[in-house]
């Protein structure tokens, strides 16, 4: 579903992903984890069209990210790290745009949005605007809406963070759930182990650029010689704290924080 | 439906929507008008240039679709990194199609905008020449597609809201103020009239002036030459960057 060949990316000289190769099959649920700035977004950016890669090709449901990068957007749905839902607009109407957007047949739109709008148990609450809804409810009608177009990957960029141990088990149990009943292979990014260790068919571990382990958990933690996953991952990664830069959105995030907009 | 005319649509219903951010916007054009109207209006009319008030009204209109527009366009910033922009990039639609939904309905707020202290200006005694007013609304939608578009050309180079300052202060404040939105145009130093000739609001308030109140320093066909042709290139500069946003 997901190829990955000889991919690097360079941005002004600095490599944030360096020659990466693997392969995500059919209805996996795929775990890509690695410490901050390992180069997990920046590999989700290139799989989802957003970034071009500097060398090597990748492969979204077996069209080319580059050549062939309208058919890939129909082919996956995804949930950012920060939402990007229209707060003014209703629920419901974020999910008419999302289909105008994709070209789902009119026909079908109105059913289909009911039935995701079901699932994720935001039904009764379609017609408020997205401004009044929790974190936990913006990641729910997010993961309805990267489906609505019946995509063959969804991809979730660390989805649970900031939510409430409740809201994590609640989603989860939705993903789990998508991926055995509509067959989505999910590739996801977190910082939280044990979701990994629960949900996870396979794990990639990225750090430096590079890929450093590759299996299910239970492989990691038997070549790492390890109880948890948590505890292998820090084996594979050290226990450095990773500084950052501040990108520049973090810098608008923090600022975020201070102004009340709108 | 398409993208573009479902991305206008958007952008329409945030504005009627946000009843704050409509009144709030409105504070700006209507303290110019009062303090600006009735303060200097004495003057003017014992200089024996005549009513103040019926000079001002074209200009403060053109400074609410200016600001309105341009704000529009420069919400892309905040909108690439926490809003809804991220969803419609990765949507197998074209930038070109994004870009246009956009401005579209950025310039359509503008006009609304302007519309509106069209109104409110009417209940402070401004005279307006009706048969010339739908020539008005024209050169409203040019001021507010030149702007929205300029707005996003500048929100596709920065990349945080750390610029915004530097664009508020040096380019939308000096472009209301060197346009002739506040004062005439006529028996200026040379070089104030050399950068009011620059700067394209000028236009887009002269003709303003013209189809409200019969009043205009150049041509209807220059006003409307000069705009046009900005508009098509900034348009073009504006599509251009904007499709080449990384995020």
């Amino acid at each position: 579903m997901i190829e990955i060949l000889n991919v690097s990316k360079e941005f002004k000289g600095f490599k944030a992903v360096d020659n990466i190769s693997f392969d995500v099959k059919d209805g996996e649920i795929f775990a890509f984890l690695g410490p901050n700035g390992a180069g997990k977004t920046t590999t989700i950016k290139m799989l989802t069209t957003l970034l071009r890669p500097t060398s090597g090709t990748l492969k979204v449901a077996g069209f080319d990210t580059v050549k062939e990068h309208d058919k890939v957007r129909k082919a996956f749905g995804i949930v950012f790290q920060d939402p990007s839902l229209d707060d003014e607009l209703t629920a419901y109407e974020n999910m008419q745009l999302h289909g105008v957007l994709y070209h789902v047949d009119k026909k079908i739109l109105k059913p289909r949005i009911d039935e995701l709008l079901k699932f994720v148990e935001l039904h009764d609450r379609k017609d408020s605007l997205v401004k009044t809804f929790s974190g936990g409810m913006k990641r729910r009608l997010e993961i309805a809406r990267g489906l609505l177009h019946h995509p063959k990957v969804l991809f979730l960029d660390e989805p649970t963070i900031g939510l409430d141990p409740q809201t994590r088990n609640h989603m989860w149990s939705y993903i789990v759930d998508l991926n055995k009943k509509e067959n989505i292979t999910i590739f996801f990014t977190t910082h939280y182990m044990e979701e990994a260790e629960k949900v996870a068919t396979r794990i990639a571990v990225i750090d430096h650029g590079k890929i450093i382990a590759i299996g299910t958990a239970n492989e990691l933690k038997k070549k790492t010689k390890s109880k948890t996953l948590e505890d292998a991952f820090l084996k594979l990664t050290g226990k450095d704290i990773r500084e950052e830069d501040a990108s520049s959105t973090d810098r608008m995030r923090m600022m975020r924080g201070r102004m009340s907009r709108r | 439906m398409n993208t573009i005319t479902a991305l206008w649509l958007r952008q329409v219903k945030r504005y009627y929507r946000s009843v704050p951010r409509m009144i709030g916007s409105l504070g700006q054009p209507l303290l110019f008008l009062l303090v600006f109207g009735f303060g200097f209006g004495p003057i003017f009319s014992r200089a024996g240039a005549g009513n103040y008030m019926q000079f001002l009204v074209p200009g403060v209109i053109a400074m609410s679709v200016l600001f309105t527009s341009m704000f529009m366009g420069i919400e892309i910033i905040w909108d690439k990194q926490f809003g809804f922009l991220k969803e419609t990039l990765v949507a197998p639609v074209s930038r070109t199609e994004i870009m246009i939904g956009r401005t579209l309905g950025g310039a359509t707020v503008g006009v609304i905008q302007g519309l509106i202290v069209l109104l409110i200006s009417l209940f402070i005694g401004f005279k307006v020449n009706i048969i010339t007013l739908p020539l008005a609304i024209l050169f409203m939608i040019l001021i507010a597609l030149l702007f929205t578009a300029l707005g996003t050309a500048i929100a596709s180079l920065l990349d945080d809201m750390q610029g915004f300052q530097l664009v508020m202060n040096f380019l939308i404040m000096p472009i209301f103020f060197l346009s002739g939105a506040l004062f005439p145009l006529e028996n200026l130093p040379n070089a104030l009239t050399v950068i009011t000739h620059l700067d394209p609001l000028t236009y887009g308030v002269d003709g303003l002036r013209d189809a409200l109140i019969g009043t205009g320093v150049f041509s209807v066909a220059m006003n409307f030459t000069v705009l046009i042709v900005l508009t098509a290139i900034f348009l073009g500069i504006g599509t251009y960057l904007f499709s080449r946003i990384e995020i």
